[in-house]
Parts: C-alpha cells; structure tokens; sequence
C-alpha cells in the first residue's frame, strides 16, 4: 500500500467542500475509502449524516458513482447492483471490472439495516460493507443506537437525576457479522489511515462479503473539541475499547497492541457525552466499565489464540 | 378469450406471468416469497435453476429488501422484475416511492390480496389501492390471458415512460385458477420488448444517484414526476396498438362494455368486470340500457376517457374492491366523483364489495342494476356509499 506521502498526492475522489462539521470523522473515512485501491468503485450510501453532507443536489462530493436509497436498505441496494453487474457482465453487456461497497452509519447498520445487512451476507454478494460507527444517531441529534456504549449520554438516554446515560451494554456488531461466517470482517478507527486503507484495499481483493466497522468521532455527539477527533479515536484504541482487529476465513489477528495500558478514564475526559462518568460519585460506574473492556480484551485476545 | 381455440394452454395468471418472465428474461429479479404471488417466484426459480433463463435471481429476505435490490439493479440499467402481494407490498412502501422518484423502470406483478387485520390471504384490492399515490403506473387485469399480456406490455411501457409498472391481478381468482392462455412465441415477445432502456446507469457513468434534495430542487423533480405520469397515458396506448399490431389482442386505458347507449353503468376493475358482462347481457335481454366501464388502467387516470363515456349517464354505480375508511367513498368512488364533478349530472352509489375474496353474485349484481334503474330518474342528486354482500 501507499505511504503518506503518495496518498496525498492521489487525485481526490471524495472532493473538499462537503458540508459536514469541522473535525467529522465520517469525513475523513469517506476520503480515505476513495483513497483505497486503484479499482473502479460503486458505492452505495444508507441515509444519514455522510449522505446529507455530501451529496445536496446539484453538488456531489464523490467521483465515482453513488446510490443512496433510503436508511434501512443499502446492503440490499448494493446487492441489487452487484447482481445487475453480474447480469451484464455474463450478457457481454459490461466489460469493465468494478468493486461494490455499501456504506452506513451504525443506525443503518446495527439497526434499523441489520435485517438488510444480515440477508445480504447471507447471500453472499461480492461488496464490503462499510460502518462509520460514531455510536449514535448523528444526522439526527445524537439519539441512542445499539452501537451507543453503557453511560453514555445521548438526546434520548441523557444523564438525568435518576439515570446516568444508556443503561444497556453496546451491540457487537463485529462479532454478530462475524457469525455470518463471511471471508473478512475487520475494526478499524479514524486516524488508523495506515490500517484503514490496508483493510479496505485487503477487502476488496477478497471474493465475497467483507465487513469493516471504523469507529468514528462524532464533535457534536460525544461533545469533543475539532481538534481533538484523531486524538479522542486514538484514545480509544490505547485504552483497548475499540481495538483493531481482523477476522480472515475465521482466524483472528490484533493488528495493533497498544505498548502500555491507557485507562479508559483519559479516553472518557476528552468528551462531553462521558463527562458524568469521572465525578466522585460514578467511581463505581467508571471502574465497572473499565473492567468490562479489561474482559473484552481478554475475550479478543482467546479467540486469536484459538482461532 | 382468444376466438380460435388452437393452440390454447391452460394456465393460471401466476404460471402465465412466470411464462412471460421466462420469456422476456430479464437481467435480475428479486422477490420474496408471499401468498397468492408466491408462485411466480418459485415457478421461475424453476427456470434458474434449469437454465432456461439466465436472470440474476436475488433470493432476498423480505419485501422491503426485494424492492431495495431492485432499485439498486434498475439503477444500473438492467431490466428487473419482481412479484408480490398484500402485507409485502405495503413493507415496500416506502421503497416503491424511491422507484419511481428515481424514475426506474421496474416491473411488477401484484396478486392483489386483503391487507390485514384480520388476517386474510384472499384476493381484495386493499393492497395496490394503498400504494396508488405512489408514482407507479397502475394496470388492472381482468382475465388470465390478459395478466400475461399486460405484464409484458408493462416491460415497454415502464421503459418508455421511465417509472415503475405494477400488474395487479386478483389473488386465487386470477392467480390461481386457470382460464384459456394464448401463449405468444419467444421470440416475437423478445422482439416485441426489445432490448432493455434505462435513463441512467450507475455502472456506465459517474453519477450521484439519489442525492438530498432540498427546497431548491425537489418540487421541480416531482414535477417532472407528475409530468411522466401524464405523458404515460399517451405511452400506455401506443404500446397497446403496438400489441395489437403484434398480437391481436387490443387493450385500452378503460374498456367499455355496452355502454353507449346504456342510461345506467357501472364502473368497476379487475376481474368482477368479467361477472358483470355477463349481467348486463342478461339485462339486456329484458330490454334494460345497461352498461359497464372497466378501468383497466388506473395510474394514470384516464379521466378524459371515464369522463366522455360517463357524461351523459343517468345513473351510476362504482364498485370498489377496498374502502378508503373516510366514511365518504372507495378509492375508485373518491377520484371516478371528481372525474364527474361538473360535468355530469347522473346519480351516483358508491359500493364496497368483495372485501377479503367475499363473493359476488349476479344477484348482487342485478340488485345494483335495479337500484341505478329505479334513482335515474330522482332529481335529487344523490351521492351513497354502500356495501354488498355484508350481514
């Protein structure tokens, strides 16, 4: 793969100008997607913040083609596509070789598109699937989704007198994908450019479904400085909540271990939606949940071991 | 029913339509599976699997996703197909909107069913009378012979017109009982279809397709929309004398049985056209001037038409196969009214029958005949809204 500097001196495929706030990671994982491999690209695009600040007729930040269908159905809309290049590949009809990827938020993708996504796997079409996961309903004013962690604050589960954020533990969408026994699943996070456009150049050469989740900060949802998205999202990593990691034909593989273990309280203090959590009072909270991550990594770290 | 006999197959609408399908073989269909619409997808996964055809078939997991997939092929010019019924086309919605605002040609067969609750699988029009502001063109068939033609009349007309083609066909009385078929030859029907149209592809340029579209723009798209709509009238009758030519069979936006000269009609679509035919033969006999208009096609409304053979009726009764629920009128009554408005002084009942596959008789039939008979002459403009055949 590229390094750095040849990146930046790629042709843009996902174009400046969109509308999306200062410091959105959705943003950044959008030009790195289109920074990925040489191959002529489809991509289909469930409803949500990257539709909205990329595509306002009769302006469009991406330079290969773009479908966006409605929220729940792009796994579904791809499939569609993928099947009708099938179709006039074999017919003679279409000659040029193209790689299909659907793109979602984690509304449209441990939500209201799981059912999509999971029918879509199933049949085993040849696309990635792409989740921008900023851990809640972005387009909308950061509402809950099951991709929101436990005490977070959200508009719809906000810290109150009596309840300190989402009381239910996050939806491992990457493991349930997993379970669909697919050829590549993959966590990624913004600022891993590195390890991003490996992954989805990696993808792309595989035949079949391919699943990447990239943890993406959201400024306005989690309440983090601009400045601060690549910092906040390498925070995550550090502390081990989202670690990277693949899954090829079943067999898992830690792409990064952090060198020293960063407590989940220094990831917490960057943002507004955690704030709640590092009062004397949610100690119990803070150290619960610090466990919970502590036991996932242990999960992670089984699972290479015996896969 | 064709006038020879020879060569007649006998079929129901749903073979006829797979039978089509087969012959036409289209790029990609995608369905799910519901009854009475089921067997269209499993007679042609037959045809997948035995290499008849070589569609790209998409096994999906449900309705919405059926129509997802077939937005996602049609928006890469390829041909696409889909059946459904009932509860499956009320799951796709939302997504039958997005077809026709993306203005894809997509083509599907509707075995009309009862939409729930209560639960019932048989044949009523609740199911594509609910989508029919949706921005797809709307064909009623009336007999299985005519299922097969209108579903491969559709191909043309939803790649000419550039929206979505639904064939509606009663469920079990259409989809599962077999009436004569005079099947057509492949070949003249490939010729007939030609090669596949589209307005776009996202395969074959860079495009954004689908993009938010906010004050600026959106009213002039829907515009455009509605423009289509209207445009399609003339579409739907060229590709109907264009069947003529081919096949013989002619096909028109209403169809008109004895009503010229009839003082009392009754409007009605799909198959209780056929039943009532028959009535006004019987009535004839006895020297009653009745009539009945069929609408064949209800999206677009060929409201000139309705307008021009109804103006100078006396009486009129419109038969609908769903009630809006707006304590007013039918689907048909609302818009066949506002057709009239102004232009006609005839009194008016409005009827709901055969609501879940409840039957109708010629009884029933011969009753509205004698009620239109007995008010044409009432001065009093009237305007009822009944229902036939309930306890």
């Amino acid at each position: 793969m590229p390094n750095l500097k040849e990146l930046s001196k790629k042709e843009p495929l996902f174009a400046a100008g969109h509308r999306a706030c200062a410091g959105c990671g959705a943003a950044i994982i959008a030009r790195q997607i289109m920074m990925a491999g040489e191959q002529e690209k489809v991509i289909g695009l469930a409803t949500g913040c990257m539709e909205i600040f990329s595509t306002i007729f009769p302006y469009t930040n991406w330079g290969c083609s773009l479908i966006h269908n409605a929220f729940e159905n792009v796994a579904a809309t791809v499939s569609g596509a993928e099947s009708a290049y099938k179709a006039l590949k074999k017919r003679g009809k279409i000659k040029k070789d193209i790689k299909f990827i659907a793109l979602a938020g984690d509304g449209g993708t441990y939500d209201i598109g799981l059912q999509s996504l999971s029918g879509a796997l199933e049949r085993g079409h040849d696309m990635l699937y792409i989740c921008y996961d900023n851990q809640g309903y972005s387009n909308t004013g950061f509402q809950r989704s099951s991709a929101t962690p436990m005490c977070a604050e959200s508009t719809t589960q906000p810290v109150g007198k009596k309840t300190q954020g989402k009381k239910q533990n996050r939806k491992d969408i990457t493991e349930i994908v997993a379970a669909h026994n697919i050829p590549y699943v993959a966590q990624s996070a913004v600022g891993y450019h590195n390890d991003l456009i490996a992954k989805i150049e990696k993808a792309l050469a595989i035949k079949g479904p391919k699943f990447i989740n990239i943890l993406s900060t959201c400024v306005l949802g989690w309440g983090t400085k601009p400045a601060d998205t690549i910092e906040v999202a390498k925070l995550a990593v550090e502390s081990r909540f989202w670690p990277l990691y693949e899954i090829e034909n079943g067999v898992y593989k830690i792409n990064y271990t952090p060198a020293k273990k960063v407590p989940l309280a220094d990831f917490f203090k960057l943002q507004a939606r955690f704030k709640h959590l590092l009062k004397p009072e949610n100690k119990a909270l803070l150290i619960e949940l610090q466990t919970n991550v502590d036991k996932n990594w242990q999960k992670l770290l089984k699972k290479v071991e015996c896969s | 029913m064709p006038k020879s006999t020879k060569n007649l197959l006998a079929k129901t609408a749903n073979e006829s339509v797979a039978e089509a399908m087969k012959q036409i073989n289209p790029d990609v269909v995608a369905a799910y599976p519901i009854t009475p619409a089921t067997e269209i997808v499993q007679i042609f996964s037959q045809f997948v699997a035995d290499g008849e055809v070589d569609t790209e078939f998409i096994p999906v997991e449900s309705e919405h996703s059926a129509m997802s997939a077939c937005v996602g092929s049609a928006a890469s010019g390829a041909r696409t197909m889909t059946a459904t019924s009932s509860q499956g086309l009320a799951l796709m919605f939302e997504i039958l909107n997005i077809a026709s605002g993306l203005r894809l040609p997509i083509v599907m067969a509707v075995a009309n069913r009862a939409l729930s609750a209560p639960l019932n699988i048989h044949g009523d029009q609740s199911d594509t009378m609910g989508v029919r502001d949706c921005g797809w063109i709307q064909i009623y068939s009336e007999t299985v012979q005519e299922s097969y033609d209108n579903f491969i009349q559709a191909v043309k007309i939803a790649e000419k017109a550039f929206l979505p083609v639904m064939v509606a066909m009663e469920g079990f009385i259409l989809t599962h009982c077999m009436e004569p078929l005079q099947k057509e030859k492949t070949e003249k029907i490939k010729k007939f279809v030609g090669e596949p149209k589209s307005l776009y592809s996202i395969l074959d340029q860079k495009i954004t397709v689908g993009a938010a579209d906010i004050q600026e723009y959106y009213m002039e798209h829907k515009k455009q929309e509605s423009e289509a709509m209207s445009t399609a009238k003339n579409i739907i009758n060229k590709v109907g004398r264009e069947f003529k030519k081919e096949f013989g069979r002619s096909y028109d936006l209403i169809e008109e049985y004895k009503t010229t000269d009839a003082e009392v009609v009754i409007v009605v679509t799909g198959t209780t056209a056929g039943l009532i035919k028959a009535a006004v033969d019987e009535q004839r006999a006895k020297g009653k001037k009745v009539g009945v208009l069929r609408i064949r096609v209800f999206r677009p409304l060929p409201y000139q038409e309705i307008r021009k053979a109804l103006t100078n009726k006396k009486a009129i009764a419109i038969l609908d196969k769903a009630d809006s629920y707006n304590s007013f009128a039918g689907p048909l009554g609302s818009e066949i009214r506002g057709v009239l408005y102004n232009n006609c002084k005839a009194n008016i009942i409005n009827y709901v029958y055969g609501l879940g596959a409840r039957d109708i008789s010629f009884d029933d039939v011969y009753k509205v005949f004698d009620e239109l008979l007995k008010i044409k002459q009432s001065k009093k403009q009237t305007f009822e809204l009944k229902y036939i055949g309930v306890r």
